[in-house]
């Protein structure tokens, strides 16, 4: 049991790392792109925005903590 | 060559080149310090599983629809090259620690001479600590060669990539004999960082059905883009850091 435990958070660390924010984010942003891509909307702008809000919110975090 | 295609080949290679960098320190402190037969057995043991690990994998990604290898395959390599550019940005701002080879190398040795007598035959501890930096460096390289091959459906080419960037660091490790301290590591991941969201943030949204503006040519659009927000980003933090030590440095008046 405890090697599964082992592996399981091996494979947490290794895809998911220091902010699990990121992964979320990333999960629910492919899910809404899916989503509105149905529709005659472009969504393409969406990722990187993202990608860039998440990024920006995971590292200020880190700043504000050490400050 | 495609434009796409020399950006996997460039991608792959710098990336496996910084893992390789830094297996190779950890088999060099073990097999200086204690059996170097033992750290080489321990290395090939870890390529085996790392091979067995491709075979079994790269034709099952393969054969996966391009849509949903896209979009599974391509939000995994996003999650992975945001977790690499967030170090790559804490490094460069001095959130973070730089990764020093010197530090390691003298780091993994103390560990190594301070773990008891060198067995006869094969050392356990020299297989051991080889094979599990091998094993997890490599794993790394593995998912990178796999998910950059399996979207471009050209597994080969980001197979000779990853080779030829092994091939060469540990070549110019045979030949120095040292920990490759003068790589510049920290900067190679900043741009590996850069590449991987690039990449997984191109192929994750043609997988869910988003069609980007000029088809490939958006793909060096946001690599420069994702570049010019990474640098912003280093700047505005380390001005915080400048503004936050000047403030605590300032005498405290009663």
């Amino acid at each position: 049991m405890s090697r599964i435990r082992a592996l399981l958070r091996f494979l947490w660390d290794f895809v998911v790392g220091d902010d699990w924010r990121i992964a979320a984010a990333v999960v629910v942003a492919l899910a809404a792109t899916l989503v509105v891509s149905e529709s005659s909307i472009p969504v393409w702008w969406l990722l990187p925005l993202v990608v860039v809000v998440i990024l920006s919110i995971s590292v200020w975090d880190v700043a504000r903590r050490r400050s | 060559m495609s434009g796409t295609q020399a950006g996997l080949v460039v991608a792959v290679f710098i990336a496996c080149a910084v893992e390789a960098t830094e297996a190779l320190t950890i088999v060099m402190a073990v097999g200086v310090t204690r059996s170097w037969r033992s750290a080489l057995v321990g290395v090939g043991v870890a390529l085996v599983a790392l091979a067995a690990l491709t075979a079994a994998l790269g034709p099952a990604l393969t054969a996966l629809p391009i849509n949903v290898l896209r979009g599974a395959v391509g939000g995994l390599l996003l999650v992975f090259g945001l977790q690499w550019l967030r170090k790559a940005i804490l490094r460069a701002s001095g959130l973070k620690s730089y990764h020093d080879e010197n530090a390691a190398y003298a780091e993994e040795s103390r560990a190594a001479g301070d773990a008891g007598p060198v067995a006869p035959g094969i050392d356990p501890y020299a297989f051991f600590v080889s094979f599990k930096g091998t094993l997890l460096e490599g794993l790394e390289v593995v998912f990178i060669a796999l998910t950059f091959g399996s979207n471009q459906k050209d597994v080969p080419l980001a197979a000779a990539a990853a080779a030829a960037a092994v091939l060469v660091m540990v070549g110019i490790g045979v030949l120095i004999r040292a920990p490759l301290a003068r790589v510049p590591e920290n900067t190679l991941k900043f741009v590996v960082g850069v590449m991987l969201t690039s990449f997984g943030t191109f192929w994750g949204g043609e997988g869910v059905h988003a069609h980007w503006p000029g088809g490939e040519v958006a793909l060096p659009v946001l690599i420069a883009g994702y570049l010019a927000f990474a640098l912003i980003a280093v700047a505005a933090l380390r001005r915080l850091q400048t503004a936050r030590d000047e403030v605590l440095s300032r005498p405290v008046r009663a």
